[in-house]
């Protein structure tokens, strides 16, 4: 023990010595690769959700040939098994064991709320490849945290007033996992719907472990023009599944995670005709999204979704960072800064850039499920450009009220 | 009015699955005194094994088969091999069962990528069955004709059978049975084999309605629990009553008490065990 002591406090002191003498980043830059530490989960209920993160990373760190700014890059992958108390100590791991300069990861909003403080304690830049949870990059901002997926409700600020407007919906019950994902998703959606005209009349939180939607759908108002549906993981196949056999014909409107590409494959007739915003879809025809769609279905057969994109531009993210320091990432202040001005012109997004929270300012689609090529497809029907995370709002005002809730607004009959 | 006929549809096509998940597990529990916290993911493996069946183009009975059959004999092999060796030490037993739910949980990951897959309902009870402007999901009726028959199949088995009278005779004394000259061996592994094989052709048959997922297991061990501790430890009599009591409070109770969604599955429970701990219909014996 003692022994070990001493040859620790050794190391550390020509460590400490020698980084004295030299100038910052010699010892490593340029030759030393960049080590990411990549928090997925492989194990548990969000298993699915993992695997598809792991796909788009691996093919985003291929497509590169293993290198980013002329330096190696080394993946580290650790399965955090969707726990939050197993995220922390994973991050530890990865930042204090295995040293990784930058973090990407983790799948599930709990879990990045995890290590919000530790990331700030160590000043470890992190990539938010899925974790939607809107006050992250809002009122809880974090200077080491930046996000490559939408927040929750930043695809329903237009897709409310597109239901109000070019559907001309005035009626709407809302369903929702009623977790925070689910309470943010349906807010936003109805804070823009009841702004253009219409009027949410029911809301209903089904728990996100519920056996059974019969007896919620069975409560739905024969009147209402449209159920609004925001449902995540596999959610959506069973409530829109039990909606079909029901014999329910009311139009469904979707979140995006309810008809995401990763559950959309497995589901049959029932998704046909359901109409959901996203920033993201496969069918979207701009370029870059072509050539990615494509590598994704040769690579691994089969469309890519939510999660699979959001490690894919986590990682382009880190690339055009990366480029911007000119592999430097011992410097980890001018890194954070270069990933929170992140600039993409081309790719699955289109064009993408970062808001001064760290959220990306990026096109919103209305997606509706066709099938087309033998398969279900989001068919991009109409793109809102460039949309913030407030919308049309005025920041500070948005910034002013609270964070969208359970509580925003009860349903008016 | 329609609210209330609706929700209790609702509810007794809810109880009638939770009766097809939690007989086998009663089955067990009665006779072996074993938790078996591996119920859960035996219903899990049924539904995939079944899907995998209906994929290969067998049909969905096939399916339910299949489930039930591949199930029993991982039932029959761990009753042999490992609860075996574990008899007379039940803290052990159900530790091992917990064990072997998440070996299960994770090779059906492994084995079935762990992608949430519908289970399509089987031809002919598709779409709706309308009766005086009540809509109701024509599978669901079949569900709960299912349960109602499962239910008086078993009655039958055990009261009428000369398995059953063993059976019995062990749920109620195991040392007079075995002094009676019952082989409690071959029925041990008999009754778990069979409350398996419940759990994996349950698996498939509730398949058109939960779907099949990750988690699934999880999902349905607790309401297997509850039910059979409302009902009454070992009473498959019991166990019916449980499941459809839950299945219309559940029903009834997150329409009325949207508040109350979480807790009003393990409100019974509660109630129960303070004013009745042997359950609704337990017998007072051990």
């Amino acid at each position: 023990m003692l022994h070990r002591g001493k040859a620790l406090s050794a190391a550390l002191l020509s460590t400490v010595f020698l980084s004295t003498l030299l100038p910052p980043g010699f010892a490593s830059a340029q030759s030393d690769p960049i080590k990411v530490g990549f928090m997925t989960v492989r194990s548990g209920a969000l298993s699915a959700g993992g695997r598809q993160m792991e796909e788009g990373l691996k093919l985003c760190v291929d497509q590169y040939g293993g290198k980013m700014a002329g330096r190696a890059i080394e993946v580290i992958t650790a399965d955090t098994a969707g726990q939050p108390a197993v995220t922390k100590t994973k991050a530890q791991e990865l930042v204090e064991r295995n040293g990784v300069d930058v973090l990407i990861g983790p799948l599930a909003a709990f879990e990045a709320l995890a290590i919000d403080d530790y990331i700030r304690q160590a000043k470890i830049p992190t990539i938010s490849p899925s974790a939607a949870a809107e006050d992250m990059t809002q009122r809880k901002p974090n200077p080491w945290f930046v996000r490559a997926v939408g927040t929750s409700a930043q695809p329903y600020h237009p897709f409310g007033e597109y239901a109000a407007k070019e559907l001309g919906y005035k009626k709407i019950a809302v369903i929702a996992d009623d977790f925070a994902f689910g309470h943010e998703i349906a807010s936003g959606f109805q804070r823009t719907f009841e702004e253009n005209g219409g009027k949410v009349v029911q809301k209903l939180w089904s728990p996100l472990n519920t056996p059974d939607y019969g007896s919620y759908i069975s409560q739905i108002e024969p009147d209402v023009d449209a159920v609004f549906a925001a449902f995540a993981g596999g959610n959506g196949i069973k409530f829109l599944q039990q909606y079909n056999n029901y014999g329910m014909t009311t139009p469904v409107l979707g979140a995006m995670t309810t008809v995401d590409e990763g559950v959309l494959k497995s589901m049959g007739d029932e998704a046909v005709g359901v109409i959901s915003a996203g920033w993201y879809s496969a069918a979207n025809s701009n370029p870059g999204n072509k050539e990615f769609t494509e590598a994704v279905r040769k690579q691994y057969g089969a469309d890519p979704g939510y999660y699979t994109v959001g490690a894919y531009m986590a990682c382009q993210f880190l690339n055009n960072a990366l480029e911007k320091v000119g592999g430097n990432v011992e410097d980890r202040d001018a890194l954070m800064k270069a990933l929170r001005s992140v600039s993409i012109d081309s790719g699955p997004y289109g064009k993408v850039s970062i808001d001064d929270l760290g959220q990306p300012v990026m096109d919103v689609t209305i997606r509706k499920v066709e099938k087309k090529d033998g398969r279900l497809q989001n068919v991009v029907v109409k793109t809102y450009p460039a949309t913030s995370q407030f919308w049309t709002y005025d920041q500070k005002e948005f910034l002013a009220q609270p964070v969208y809730s359970r509580d925003y607004q009860p349903a008016k009959k | 009015m329609h609210f209330y006929v609706m929700q209790g549809l609702n509810g007794l096509a809810l109880g009638a699955l939770l009766f097809i998940l939690s007989a086998g597990f009663s089955l067990i529990f009665g006779l072996m005194r074993v938790a078996n916290l591996s119920h859960g993911a035996y219903f899990m493996l049924g539904a995939y094994v079944g899907l995998t069946c209906i994929d290969r183009g067998y049909g969905f009975w096939a399916g339910v088969l299949a489930g039930g059959a591949t199930v029993a004999l991982l039932g029959g092999l761990v009753e042999r091999l490992i609860l075996r060796r574990l008899a007379g030490r039940p803290l052990q037993q159900v530790l091992v069962t917990l064990g072997i739910a998440f070996i299960i949980a994770d090779a059906c990951i492994w084995l079935w990528t762990g992608d949430p897959r519908p289970v399509p309902v089987p031809s002919g009870f598709e779409g709706v069955f309308r009766f005086q402007g009540f809509v109701f999901p024509k599978y669901r009726l079949f569900v709960v004709a299912v349960a109602c028959a499962l239910g008086l199949a078993l009655w039958l088995l055990m009261e009428r059978t000369r398995l059953g009278a063993m059976i019995r005779a062990g749920v109620d004394d195991m040392d007079m049975a075995r002094a009676m000259g019952i082989r409690t061996s071959v029925l041990f592994t008999v009754v778990f084999c069979l409350g398996a094989a419940l759990a994996g052709a349950g698996g498939v048959l509730a398949g058109p309605i939960l779907s099949v997922y990750p988690g699934l297991d999880s999902d349905m061990l607790p309401l297997a629990l509850v039910v059979v501790i409302l009902g009454g430890v070992g009473s498959l009599g019991g166990a019916f009553l449980g499941s459809f009591i839950i299945g219309f409070i559940y029903s009834y109770g997150q329409a009325l008490l949207p508040d109350l969604a979480y807790v009003i599955l393990f409100l019974p429970m509660v109630l129960v065990l303070t004013l009745r701990p042997r359950g609704l219909m337990g017998r007072r014996t051990v």
